[in-house]
């Protein structure tokens, strides 16, 4: 028999196929257990052993070029079958995508982490206390007794209401009161932070009857105004993460501090922003305040229940929205209150932007 | 506290320059707020001569001026002062010059067709005085050319912050004295003045409140001729801010300013009977000088006469008893008040003035009889009179204060280390006296503390003296004592879970806004809910900002209406802070809490998702669910309830709560009402999670999770269909089928919730996807069979029916 010839037309009618069906069906033809090579094999059994030694290899080489046409015909079809369905199924990509919201940490919260994470490096726990607060915290215990003129100065909003003692009760002008209560609550040595809301009767352009400030206070045996000042000098480098910063300490007056230093950071005008950084005396640059400090008065120390002959220490407070307009740039502080989402957008973080000492504290713009 | 660098000069000898002075002023605490230069504002004007002046061609009352400027040819000015003339020396505006009146910049001009090269300046216009009827003239020998500025004397004025402890510097004299201690000059002594009356005081001088008044000095002058005050004096109260009036009135301000000891004058015709310090009566009332009535109660001091109140004492004198033009006799009154007194009914009457700045910062008691001479001085050489001798009523509280000090505390406190020669050379400049060895001050010395420094009370005090003048500059930084090993963790508790829901709230796609703490009486009376009492302030700011907030929930209300009125179409904010309720013992309770306003277009409309979807309260129930989870709330054990409030669509809101009491949040849709009370349109989705009302881990913290071990056995998942009454939450049914076969059932889900085409009115179909987990063997038959039972007897309980 002539397998070459059954072996050409076999390949060329497989070659020939144009679908799936027709491979399949010549598949039966050729190979099933009808077909016709399927039948050559099948004559093998009947040959003697040497005609088998001839006819054998001739025979199988046959079914496995068939099988193997087959095999690359089908291959073939399938694969531009599966293009020809890619094809239809292209889709236009410059369409958007579905959008998800994307939210935002209003810049108090996280200057208010920035600055938790920087004095925790120093030691710093966190304390805190009530904004509806009595008289006698926010004022007498402060060395701020009634008819006080600093007490004018607070512009301080009251409530009609006394508490079980008597006492004035008072929005807090400062996050002072919270040295009397942890002194109080925790006794010595000390170094908290309180951070939080404060109120003051003042509203104008610079001035929002709301805001926020941050609270130092160090109790120890020997500390001076030296630690003070390095504390304020490491703070304010760290949070702004600049080594040129330069401040000026000025005599000043706060009840609750003896001696009281009021601070001044050098800075630059930089196309109408300011910039912190530099000695304020230096070309182009200024001072500006920052924050009020000093060491504690005895007669504060004294009504946190501790002996002042014994313990000595410092405090400071520094304005938080302040701080968020120095270093992010804006130049609105009540806009801060407003809930503007544009704002918000504008100023506000990412939840991912967790204030960290290894990635430094801040978040570039 | 303002002041004239010719004033301060009058008291310190020095030759430092203005910048030196305030540098100095800056570093020992008196803080520069501003220093006006006189030189700057009068840049561009000269002292020039008019040499001819001939009538305007085209106007009646103009004329046309040859003006010599010292240099080059003259220059044609028009100009409009009736006494313009030739010869005469005035002042001319060149142009290019600002008029510092008006901030006019001048220019070359024609007016009425004639070219004018200038302005030739009234005093007003170059604020040196409210003339205005001509333009200066100068004296004959004024030298042409010479820059104004130069020729008048340029006297910079500085501004200074006076903090309220130093009533010593609320006078020029004052500050001297604490540059002279600084080493920016010498400080000239304050005269010593005896000044003896020609005749007995004819008004009887008396203190009725020794308390409030303890001493009243006083003393008439006679035959005095009030008018306006000299050149000089007018020079130095307008640059100290304050507005020349008679005189008289000026002497006495003029001794305010100079040593900060308020003085007054009566005119002595306006006055009937004794002149009495004595506590006002209740109603009583008087017209003070700035003519505001003010009604006194009996707390207060005043100093009246028979026929009434004449003076709010030490605060502000009486418009019936002031001295004016016609006035020919006065009583000077000089008196020390009380500094709490002061401050207390200057505060009740809302009313600041010069004089309670320096009596509630504490006057020097030792100057009465000092300062009434060098008034006395004064008003003899601006007025002429006869003075009688003085009455004196009471005394002032002279007793020294001593403090005890160690000079070792400077550096203690101060960190600074300062020899003891210095400390002492510097306290005694400033007017303390130092006794070294004094007994019974053995370790230190004995300070005695000088009359103008009431502030200064122990020796703290005393070393802020020296380390001020000294200079803070000089204090070394020191680092804190830092404990060993790695900072440690700080936040509280309560400070963790804040940022960490704050975050997540802010990964979930919401705005953190900041809002005020006080909100307007009605909104925080529609949220209050009966909570025991809002906190409504005696002196809000305004009717908008009165009541401190019961919930956070207003104010991002408001804050939504804002947005929402400024086109925004899709709103997300939340806001982490307190919520004030009434606390134990008149105190204040503060809760945390956090608030989520979502309002507008959950999604905009889309090419995929068709139209625009609004927000519903299942998005508020998820933000509630979310936020509770990362705040470690038990999602597991949360039950919907209702009650969320009266300001919460009662069908379409609800509670999540940790068995029936405690709520842990409300939700739903904010109420119509509600909407149309804030003037929002369109629905609003309300969120509220109490963070103080979630359970706190219990036992200490420990790291390591629970094992690791998941079943050997897949999971096998069934689906029941149950017909179910149309009002029954279906909460319920899940929470039943979940609980039919604990041992197996690992979960329940709700997937589908269909009413209409077969299934009966007043029913519903709710279909649930249950997971089942076995344990030992794979499932047979049977054991699915058991299980179906046992969920659908569970279910059956609610009145649920398997469907087939």
């Amino acid at each position: 028999m002539d397998y070459a010839a059954t072996g050409q037309q076999a390949l060329s009618r497989i070659e020939g196929a144009t679908d799936l069906e027709t491979v399949e069906a010549l598949r039966v033809e050729f190979l099933g257990k009808q077909g016709s090579i399927s039948g050559l094999l099948k004559t093998l059994g009947k040959m003697s052993p040497d005609e088998r030694k001839v006819e054998g290899p001739k025979i199988h080489g046959l079914r496995e070029s068939v099988a193997d046409a087959l095999a690359a015909r089908k291959d073939a079809l399938e694969a531009a079958a599966l293009d020809a369905r890619l094809a239809a199924e292209t889709i236009d990509l410059s369409l958007p995508a579905p959008e998800a919201p994307k939210g935002t940490v209003h810049p108090v919260s996280q200057v208010m982490d920035e600055l938790a994470e920087i004095f925790a490096d120093m030691g710093f726990a966190v304390a805190t206390g009530p904004e509806i607060e009595d008289d006698w915290h926010n004022f007498t215990a402060l060395n701020m007794p009634e008819s006080h003129p600093a007490r004018a100065m607070h512009d301080t909003f009251y409530f009609p209401d006394r508490d079980a003692q008597e006492r004035e009760m008072v929005l807090r002008t400062h996050t002072s009161p919270v040295q009397i209560r942890t002194m109080l609550a925790e006794g010595a040595p000390l170094r908290i932070i309180a951070p939080g809301r404060v109120y003051r009767s003042d509203s104008d352009a610079t001035h929002t009857p709301m805001f926020h400030q941050i609270e130092a206070l160090v109790i120890d045996k020997d500390i001076h105004l030296g630690h003070l000042k390095w504390t304020l000098e490491t703070f304010l480098k760290a949070y702004f993460e600049r080594d040129d910063i330069v401040l000026r300490l000025r005599p000043s007056y706060f009840p609750f501090t003896e001696p009281s230093v009021e601070v001044d950071v050098g800075y630059a005008n930089e196309g109408g922003r300011r910039v912190v950084g530099g000695s304020g005396d230096a070309p182009g640059h200024a001072w500006m305040e920052v924050l009020g400090s000093g060491m504690v008065n005895r007669r504060v120390i004294e009504a946190g229940g501790l002996d002042p002959d014994e313990w000595q220490g410092f405090a400071f407070g520094v304005g938080v929205d302040r701080l968020a307009m120095l270093k992010y740039g804006m130049d609105d502080l009540r806009a801060f209150f407003d809930g503007d989402v544009r704002w918000l957008s504008h100023y506000g973080f990412s939840a991912l932007d967790v204030p960290t000492l290894s990635g430094g504290v801040g978040t570039p713009a | 506290m303002k002041f004239s660098l010719s004033w301060l000069k009058q008291y310190l000898e020095t030759e430092a320059t203005v910048e030196e002075i305030a540098a100095k002023l800056n570093a020992v605490g008196l803080e520069v707020e501003g220093i006006e230069d006189p030189t700057e504002k009068l840049a561009g004007f000269r002292v020039a001569k008019v040499l001819t002046a001939t009538r305007h061609p085209d106007a009646d009352k103009l004329q046309v001026l040859s003006v010599d400027t010292g240099e080059g040819d003259p220059l044609q000015v028009v100009c409009g002062a009736p006494n313009a003339r030739a010869g005469m020396i005035g002042v001319l505006g060149l142009p290019g010059a600002t008029v510092p009146a008006n901030g006019l910049v001048l220019k070359k001009s024609a007016i009425r067709g004639v070219e004018s090269n200038g302005m030739m300046c009234s005093t007003r216009e170059l604020e040196l005085g409210e003339d205005h009827d001509g333009i200066i003239e100068l004296p004959e020998d004024a030298p042409v050319g010479t820059a104004f500025a130069e020729y008048h004397g340029a006297d910079p004025v500085i501004d200074v912050a006076i903090t309220p402890n130093r009533p010593d510097c609320m006078g020029v004299y004052g500050i001297a004295r604490d540059l002279a201690a600084a080493g920016i000059g010498t400080l000239n002594p304050i005269a010593e003045l005896d000044l003896p009356g020609s005749f007995a005081c004819p008004v009887e001088v008396r203190t009725d409140d020794p308390e409030g008044c303890p001493a009243f000095y006083g003393r008439v002058i006679k035959g005095v001729k009030n008018g306006p005050s000299p050149q000089w004096l007018q020079e130095r109260l307008t640059a100290a801010g304050q507005r020349p009036i008679s005189a008289l009135v000026d002497a006495t301000n003029y001794l305010m300013l100079a040593y900060g000891r308020p003085a007054h004058a009566y005119d002595l015709a306006k006055l009937n009977g004794a002149v009495v310090a004595r506590r006002a009566k209740d109603g009583e009332t008087v017209l003070a000088l700035n003519e505001k009535e003010y009604t006194l109660d009996s707390g207060m001091t005043v100093i009246a006469d028979d026929s009434g109140v004449h003076d709010i004492a030490g605060i502000m004198g009486g418009e019936h008893s002031g001295c004016g033009d016609e006035t020919t006799d006065i009583l000077l009154e000089i008196a020390y008040f009380d500094p709490e007194r002061i401050a207390r009914t200057g505060r009740k009457l809302n009313l600041t003035s010069d004089a309670r700045g320096r009596f509630e910062r504490g006057i020097d008691p030792n100057f009465l009889d000092q300062g009434l001479a060098h008034l006395t001085k004064l008003i003899q050489t601006l007025c002429g009179g006869e003075a009688s001798e003085v009455v004196r009523a009471g005394a002032a509280p002279t007793t020294p204060k001593i403090s005890h000090f160690d000079p070792a505390l400077t550096e203690k406190l101060g960190g600074v280390s300062i020899k003891p020669d210095e400390q002492r050379r510097i306290l005694e400049s400033l007017g303390f006296s130092v006794v070294v060895e004094k007994a019974g001050f053995e370790k230190g010395w004995a300070v005695t503390v000088p009359g103008w420094r009431p502030d200064v009370d122990g020796a703290p005090d005393l070393v802020e003296e020296v380390v001020r003048i000294h200079g803070l500059d000089k204090i070394e930084s020191v680092a804190l004592p830092r404990a060993e090993g790695i900072a440690r963790p700080t936040a509280t508790p309560g400070q963790k879970l804040e940022r960490r829901v704050r975050r997540a709230a802010a990964a979930r796609g919401l705005h953190e806004a900041v809002t005020w703490s006080f909100l307007p009486q009605a909104d925080a009376d529609f949220f209050a809910d009966g909570n025991g009492g809002l906190w409504a302030l005696s002196n809000p700011i305004s009717e908008d900002m009165k009541v401190m907030r019961p919930s956070l929930l207003p104010g991002l209300l408001s804050a939504a209406k804002r947005n929402l009125d400024r086109g925004a179409s899709s709103l997300r904010l939340f806001e982490l802070g307190r919520r004030y309720l009434r606390g134990n013992g008149g105190a204040s309770d503060e809760r945390m809490a956090l608030g989520v306003v979502l309002a507008g277009e959950k999604t905009a409309r889309g090419w995929a998702t068709g139209k625009a979807v609004a927000f519903d309260a299942y998005d508020a129930k998820a933000e509630a669910l979310a936020l509770l989870a990362e705040a470690g709330a038990p999602a597991d054990k949360l039950q919907v309830m209702g009650e969320a409030g009266s300001q919460f669509h009662p069908g379409q809101s609800g509670t999540l709560r940790l068995g029936p009491k405690n709520v842990l949040a409300r939700f739903g849709m904010l109420h119509p009402t509600a909407a149309k009370a804030f003037d929002i349109d369109g629905p609003v989705a309300l969120t509220e999670i109490y963070l103080d009302a979630i359970p706190g881990k219990k036992g200490a913290a420990s790291f390591a999770r629970t094992q690791y071990a998941p079943p050997a056995l897949q999971a096998v998942t069934r689906d029941y269909a149950f017909l179910v009454p149309a009002d029954l939450p279906a909460a319920d049914l899940v929470r039943v089928v979940q609980g039919a076969d604990k041992a197996n059932i690992v979960s329940a889900r709700l997937f589908d919730d269909f009413r209409g085409q077969g299934v009966p009115e007043g029913q519903k179909s709710l279909a649930l996807e249950v997971v089942l987990q076995p344990l030992e063997k794979s499932y047979k038959d049977a054991d699915l069979k058991a299980i179906t039972d046992k969920v659908t007897a569970a279910a059956a309980k609610l009145g649920a029916v398997l469907r087939g």
